[in-house]
């Protein structure tokens, strides 16, 4: 995780919100290091994570979350992360038998299909165990990404009713979180991805939004990122609801300052 | 302007954004209803009932009547606990009730309708809904029916919102400035102009409407009083001023074209020292000297 974002985003492990949902969304930029942040917040914070990883493989997420300082396999082992594989286990849809529905069961159907079996995959990777072991602190659900999902054949009703689902049993059952990130198509018109991302966005409580400079790219300056809350606890507070900042992306971290204000600048 | 809008019947499309949301105004419609004996419905779809009662005192929450599908809209859990027809079925159970008195039905949200249900059936049951003008078994007439629609404008494309827009008797589009929510009422009265208002507002903590005049003064940016007005004329590198001597030749100048008496005479008398002017002209030996066609390029 990146502390300068926990700052900014006024967070830490201990005392995050919960029964919230984050939605990622990224523009002319590649919003990745966004998922690794969330993912090893949560990790850090002792929470039972399921990760529906479907662009990347798992070593991968292990190498980036290795320099945040987690062990991904490690947390795999002893039962705190629940990794759904999308590029792997794809292929077991088409190759292997199975007795009940795969996650991806989705690929399979040649008319829309939904994401039941998907949800019934979350469901039960998070539902609490009360087997007596040291206790995780609250279920968190990581998708990255959505988009692809659009791609797949899926409509976005489809992606969104998933998201409800999800929302039910994390966020509202079981007072969990839920990070997603969604790619915005941006000058391409993409109704499907523009009513997904739209959807999401009203049922979001943090809309965190990482765009490209409008100037083009720069070697000092990887980006800007807006920051949004929605729904703010106390209704009356004046609380700044939207922030921006610039970033640049490092070997280990994030640095983060005000529009202008880049180190390489001043 | 914003409280009178339940005065009215019929479907009120409350049209909101991502930066503009509108479930607080929702909630403080509701609450208006409720205080005025109303009974309310709310079609809860998109989020928790705790989650839309929360901020309401006991006494509101006594008088809603809340139909959750938020919990199982799709009856994926198929425990049987969903209730039964789906969102579309409960709201056609309303254009059938038997009692009397007035109504009010919130649907949180009509985009979530929208996206699940063909647009025509939605549009059909929404007019069913908010047309009752008398109980089917005796004839009586009823109480009116308010139906506030919470409505996500980028959701949806022109064809269904404006399939919408000619249901509803009002539209209040949400928006605002920096620090101020402003709510723009468009309200069709039947034999009547339409209205166009905009009102800003708030929305207290209790869900109780404020109705403000305007963005407040504190929010504009002031002009400094105590900057003076600079000079332009001081520290100039060419000279802006006349000398008194400069200043009398200036004012003892004739302008060329003041026709003053000495001129006029100076005109009229013949100048002897002149000598008037000749033309001396020798015609070319072709040049045929044509009165009537000096230029000849008339083609007869």
């Amino acid at each position: 995780m990146f502390p300068e974002l926990n700052n900014l985003l006024n967070t830490t492990p201990d005392k995050a919100e919960q029964g919230t949902l984050t939605l990622l969304c990224d523009s002319k930029t590649d919003g990745s290091f966004l998922v690794h942040h969330f993912l090893s917040f949560y990790l850090k914070a002792n929470c039972k994570v399921c990760f529906v990883a479907l662009i990347q493989s798992f070593s991968h997420y292990n190498i980036v979350g290795q320099k945040l300082g987690v062990n991904l396999t490690m947390a795999r082992e002893r039962g705190q992360l629940v990794f759904l594989e999308g590029l792997k286990s794809a292929v077991d849809v088409f190759f292997r038998a199975q007795e009940k529905p795969h996650p991806l069961q989705f690929l399979r159907e040649a008319n829309a299909g939904n994401l039941k079996p998907l949800f019934e995959f979350v469901r039960e990777a998070l539902k609490p165990v009360d087997s007596g072991e040291a206790g995780w602190t609250y279920p968190v659900l990581l998708v990255d990404d959505l988009s692809v999902l659009l791609s797949l054949g899926l409509g976005a009703v489809a992606v969104l009713d998933f998201i409800h689902y999800c929302r039910v049993t994390v966020c509202w059952e079981l007072k969990g979180n839920i990070v997603v990130l969604v790619h915005d198509s941006g000058d391409v018109e993409d109704e499907e991805n523009d009513i997904l991302l739209n959807g999401l966005s009203h049922q979001s409580h943090l809309i965190l939004r990482a765009e490209g400079l409008a100037t083009g790219f720069c070697r000092d300056v990887h980006g800007q990122l807006r920051i949004l809350w929605r729904r703010p606890s106390q209704s009356t507070s004046q609380r700044d609801q939207s922030l921006t900042y610039q970033y640049k992306i490092q070997d280990r971290s994030v640095s983060f300052f005000a529009k202008g204000m880049s180190p390489a600048v001043l | 302007m914003l409280d009178s809008l339940l005065a009215l019947g019929g479907l009120v499309l409350l049209r909101d954004s991502v930066e503009w949301e509108g479930r607080s105004l929702l909630k403080a419609l509701v609450k208006k209803s409720a205080l005025c004996g109303e009974q309310v419905h709310i079609l809860g779809c998109e989020v928790s009932e705790e989650e839309f009662r929360e901020g309401f005192d006991s006494q509101i929450n006594n008088r809603l009547v809340y139909h959750d599908f938020f919990r199982d809209p799709l009856n994926w859990s198929k425990t049987g606990e969903a209730l039964p027809g789906g969102p579309l079925g409960a709201l056609r159970a309303m254009c059938k009730r038997t009692d009397l008195g007035p109504v009010t039905i919130a649907l949180d949200s009509l985009s979530w309708l929208l996206l699940h249900l063909p647009c025509t059936t939605l549009c059909q049951t929404l007019h069913a809904v908010s047309h009752q003008d008398s109980c089917p078994g005796d004839g009586s007439p009823v109480g009116k029916v308010h139906v506030l629609g919470l409505l996500h404008e980028e959701l949806h494309g022109p064809g269904p919102m404006g399939a919408l827009s000619s249901l509803a008797q009002t539209e209040v589009t949400l928006g605002g400035t920096v620090g101020q929510a402003s709510a723009r009422i468009l309200c069709r009265r039947p034999r009547q102009r339409p209205t166009d208002q905009t009102q800003w507002f708030s929305i207290l903590p209790d869900f109780s409407l404020d109705l403000q005049e305007g963005p407040s003064i504190e929010s504009q940016p002031h002009s400094d009083p105590h900057i003076s007005p600079v000079d332009p004329t001081a520290h100039l590198t060419f000279n802006l001023h006349l000398s008194r001597k400069e200043r009398e030749a200036r004012d003892s100048l004739t302008l060329p074209f003041q026709f003053s008496s000495e001129k006029q005479e100076a005109l009229l008398r013949p100048r002897p020292s002149q000598a008037t002017s000749h033309i001396f002209y020798e015609p070319d030996a072709y040049d045929d000297l044509d009165q009537e066609d000096p230029d000849d390029d008339l083609d007869i």
